[in-house]
């Protein structure tokens, strides 16, 4: 099948986007790690950005959260142009992240990371902090127990409050990475496999927390994903890329059928699954 | 030769080295002039004594990842250890007694082998130090030997001891100035501790370490399980004793003692500062004798009368909100072309900065403003304060306990956190939404505030400002006196201080090898305990690995991350 067809084959009309790429393309010097890369994420849904190692997936995700700026091409989020913008600007206009290998602030308490991430959305300047003006104290508990109720609405235990991040287990270092990341209250909320490391057990729970979430705080999700069950599980929409090129995008059933998708990816056995 | 044996003559050898090397620089010559305990131990003869209970203590010690050695074994290596130890040190005394090297190393005087042969003579001398070594070395590895708290009250005590030993001068004086004199002249004479005032010293303070191991957690939990407002006010009774006793400091420690205090609140001042750049922020800067020198030279030039530009003169009061702008806009200036880069690039960049002022200070160029190298003279006193060390004492205390309410509001604060996260990493920081430059820069600004406060006071309370007071040194001892007493914790900066710049004060005897213990002291704390005397929690959490239980529940590797093939589970 050719590349044309297949994106006619993805093509849908989006009433409501929220997040709009337009002929994306990075390259560093001779490598171009995206291609002409459009993409629509359509608003409140779960969408999923899959492909083989080096297809542009991070590189892709890295410019949506303004660590890279493309070297052609526009992005627009709810209408707002987000290139050229810095990553704490983006978090400001409603992009949380987590990372694909935990970056949690390790030798930080878990409700202090979590406060970190509400950062943005805090007012108090460094003067009043200095002088612990009655707003800013105000302020700090609000944070504290809006922090503490993301913890919860994760499902991290109240005891590890006070521990440090990096002394929380792996899955719940995840947990704690996706409550960090939904402090600033976005809108948009970018995954890098969120289910990586995890045993079969974990990997369900995290899906259900995933679409608990959305439902919950009126998320649009997107996720990079390498897990089919996770994959087809819970998307909406899927996007296929490859060699930095958009190969595919279309709903669940139709990209695991497109035999271009099984040829670069897939693999015959999630075909027939 | 079976490991433990080789271990054993390894360190014994090193011991010796250390032994020759203390001994030729002259350490062990010195302090042969002061008394440990009145009329039976010099200082000087405690110095090889010390290296031989180390060397045991090591060569005692389980090698890693290994049970902890059988009692004979231990005292064997101990002994072997100190023995080895001993036996080069006598013949190092032999040589130094028939040969003459003094055209080459001025301190191998035969005096030095009368030192080490306890005045004995060579043979006896010998045997002595040989026996002498393998007893001390198997005393060094009876400390694995004894309960943890035990032997930790012993080492601390034989420390302290020796300190308060080095310090009679200073004590002394203390003591004489708030009429005791009864207690001074029990516990010392002639300039070393009389006998049973070693014994009591040692005993006194051996027994409040043991308190404090094997007690000390009940009393923490008994502070913690009080109710929230007596809590709240025994606080503020410590906060309020420590106030009145600092308010009172100067008349009970006299005009020397207060002089070395208003230095080390200076230290303290700059160690706020750069625990707030380099502790909170994670920057490494290595040029913070800039901000010193600013501060210093702010006030010389608005104030003294001897400064060439600036008339008509401010009193130094009025200088100081100038002096906190230039501390901005030096922030500013430093900060900013920085702000892209990390690490070890940031320390050079800045230590590039840091002797790039004070050329600047000192150059012709500058002259017309700064004064050139003879810097500015006659600097006013902060009236109502004099430049008196029992009077100035004040206002740096002051700026002092400010500069710390501050930092430890901040700490706590959004800005706090910002910081941290940005220690932790800067671009997780910086996609979690926190403005890393602009938080560079506030940390840059801070901390350049603080450090020309002190530079403020340096120059009120000497009176001059010469470019050369602003050398790297001053840097390097803010950032050393930050990583003893502990980084990111307000009381360990002030205890560094203390350590780093109180004591070689008042040990004048150390003046000549102030910077040969200095390098000793920071090996040792770096081996020994990185996170400083007084950590802050979260350095303590960072330089020591938790176990972690649940080790198995690990699965990182196990999923196909690392092939890119998308994983299929039925």
């Amino acid at each position: 099948m050719t590349e044309a067809t297949t994106r006619e084959a993805g093509s849908v009309q989006v009433a409501d986007a929220i997040l709009q790429a337009d002929k994306v393309t990075m390259r560093f010097g001779g490598l171009v790690a995206n291609r002409d890369v459009d993409f629509t994420i359509p608003r409140g849904a779960i969408v999923s950005l899959i492909g083989p190692n080096g297809a542009g997936k991070t590189t892709f995700f890295n410019q949506l959260t303004g660590m890279l700026e493309p070297t052609s091409g526009e992005i627009t989020f709810e209408g707002k142009s987000l290139v050229g913008r810095t990553p704490h600007e983006i978090v400001e206009v409603g992009i949380g992240r987590t990372f694909q290998n935990i970056r949690l602030f390790g030798a930080m308490t878990v409700l202090a990371n979590v406060m970190v991430g509400r950062h943005v959305r805090m007012k108090s300047s460094w003067w009043g902090s200095l002088l612990r003006l009655p707003a800013v104290r105000a302020e700090e508990a609000e944070t504290k127990r809006k922090a503490q109720e993301l913890l919860e609405l994760v499902g991290l235990p109240r005891r590890y409050e006070e521990d440090w991040a990096k002394n929380l287990p792996y899955g719940d270092q995840r947990r704690l990475e996706l409550a960090r990341a939904l402090a600033s209250e976005p809108k948009l909320l970018l995954l890098d496999e969120p289910t990586a490391g995890m045993n079969p057990g974990e990997t369900a729970q995290m899906t259900e927390l995933i679409k608990h979430l959305r439902d919950e705080l009126d998320l649009t999700v997107l996720l990079i994903e390498h897990d089919m069950k996770v994959v087809m599980g819970i998307s909406e929409r899927i996007t296929v890329l490859d060699h930095g090129e958009l190969l595919a995008e279309g709903r669940p059933e139709e990209i695991r059928a497109n035999p271009a998708v099984i040829e670069a990816y897939l693999g015959k056995q999630a075909a027939s699954e | 030769m079976s490991p433990m044996v080789r271990r054993a003559l390894t360190l014994g050898l090193f011991g010796g080295i250390a032994g020759i090397h203390v001994s030729l620089v002259g350490i062990v010559n010195t302090f042969q002039t002061r008394d440990l305990i009145a009329d039976i131990v010099t200082i000087g003869s405690v110095i090889p004594m010390l290296i031989a209970i180390m060397v045991g203590w090591l060569a005692g010690r389980a090698p890693r990842h290994a049970a902890e050695l059988a009692a004979p074994t231990a005292l064997g290596a101990g002994a072997v250890a100190g023995a080895v130890t001993g036996t080069i040190l006598a013949l190092l005394a032999i040589l130094v007694d028939s040969v003459s090297l003094t055209w080459i190393l001025v301190n191998a005087r035969p005096q030095l082998a009368t030192i080490l042969q306890f005045e004995q003579g060579p043979v006896v001398g010998s045997v002595l130090l040989i026996a002498g070594g393998a007893a001390l070395g198997a005393a060094g590895a009876v400390l694995h030997i004894l309960p943890g708290a035990i032997a930790r009250s012993i080492a601390m005590a034989g420390i302290i001891t020796i300190i308060v030993a080095l310090m009679e001068p200073f004590i002394g004086a203390v003591l004489r100035n708030v009429e005791l004199r009864a207690i001074e002249g029990f516990l010392y004479d002639s300039g070393g501790l009389t006998l049973p005032g070693f014994i009591l010293v040692f005993a006194l303070i051996g027994a409040g370490v043991y308190g404090w191991a094997t007690r000390g957690d009940r009393a923490r939990a008994r502070v913690e399980a009080m109710p929230p407002d007596r809590r709240r006010a025994a606080k503020i009774a410590v906060y309020l004793a420590t106030i009145g006793i600092l308010l009172i400091l100067p008349q009970i420690v006299g005009q020397r003692l207060s002089e070395v205090i208003g230095t080390v609140g200076i230290y303290v001042l700059l160690g706020l500062g750069l625990n707030i750049v380099v502790g909170f922020a994670g920057l490494l800067d290595l040029g913070y004798v800039a901000f010193f020198a600013v501060g210093a030279y702010t006030t010389a030039i608005l104030t003294s009368p001897a400064s060439p530009v600036f008339t008509p003169e401010l009193p130094f009061w009025g200088a100081l909100p100038f002096v906190i702008l230039a501390a901005a806009l030096i922030g500013l200036a430093v900060g900013a072309p920085v702000l892209r880069l990390r690490g070890d690039y940031l320390a050079i960049v800045t230590l590039g900065f840091g002797e790039i002022a004070r050329e600047i200070f000192k150059s012709a160029w500058a002259q017309p403003v700064t004064g050139g190298a003879q810097g500015i003279l006659s600097i006013p006193e902060p009236i109502p304060f004099s430049r008196d060390p029992q009077s100035i004492y004040y206002p740096i205390l002051f700026f002092c306990i400010l500069a710390a309410i501050a930092a430890t509001t901040l700490a706590s604060s959004r800005v706090g956190r910002a910081w941290n996260a940005m220690r932790e990493d800067e671009s997780v920081a910086e996609a979690t939404g926190v403005n890393t430059i602009k938080y560079k820069l506030l940390a840059f600004g801070l901390g350049a505030a603080f450090g020309c406060l002190g530079g403020a006071f340096f120059g009120a309370k000497i009176g001059v400002v010469f470019p050369d007071s602003f050398n790297i040194l001053v840097s390097i001892n803010a950032l050393a006196l930050i990583i003893l007493g502990g980084m990111g914790n307000i009381a360990g900066v002030v205890l560094g201080a203390f350590v780093l710049v109180g004591l070689p004060e008042l040990l004048r005897e150390f003046a000549e090898y102030r910077l040969l213990i200095y390098g000793v002291v920071l090996v040792v704390m770096m081996l020994l305990r990185p996170e400083g005397l007084l950590p802050s929690r979260s350095r303590r959490a960072e330089l020591h690995e938790v176990k972690d239980e649940d080790d198995d529940d690990m699965y990182a590797d196990e999923v196909g991350e690392e092939t890119g093939r998308p994983v299929v589970t039925a």
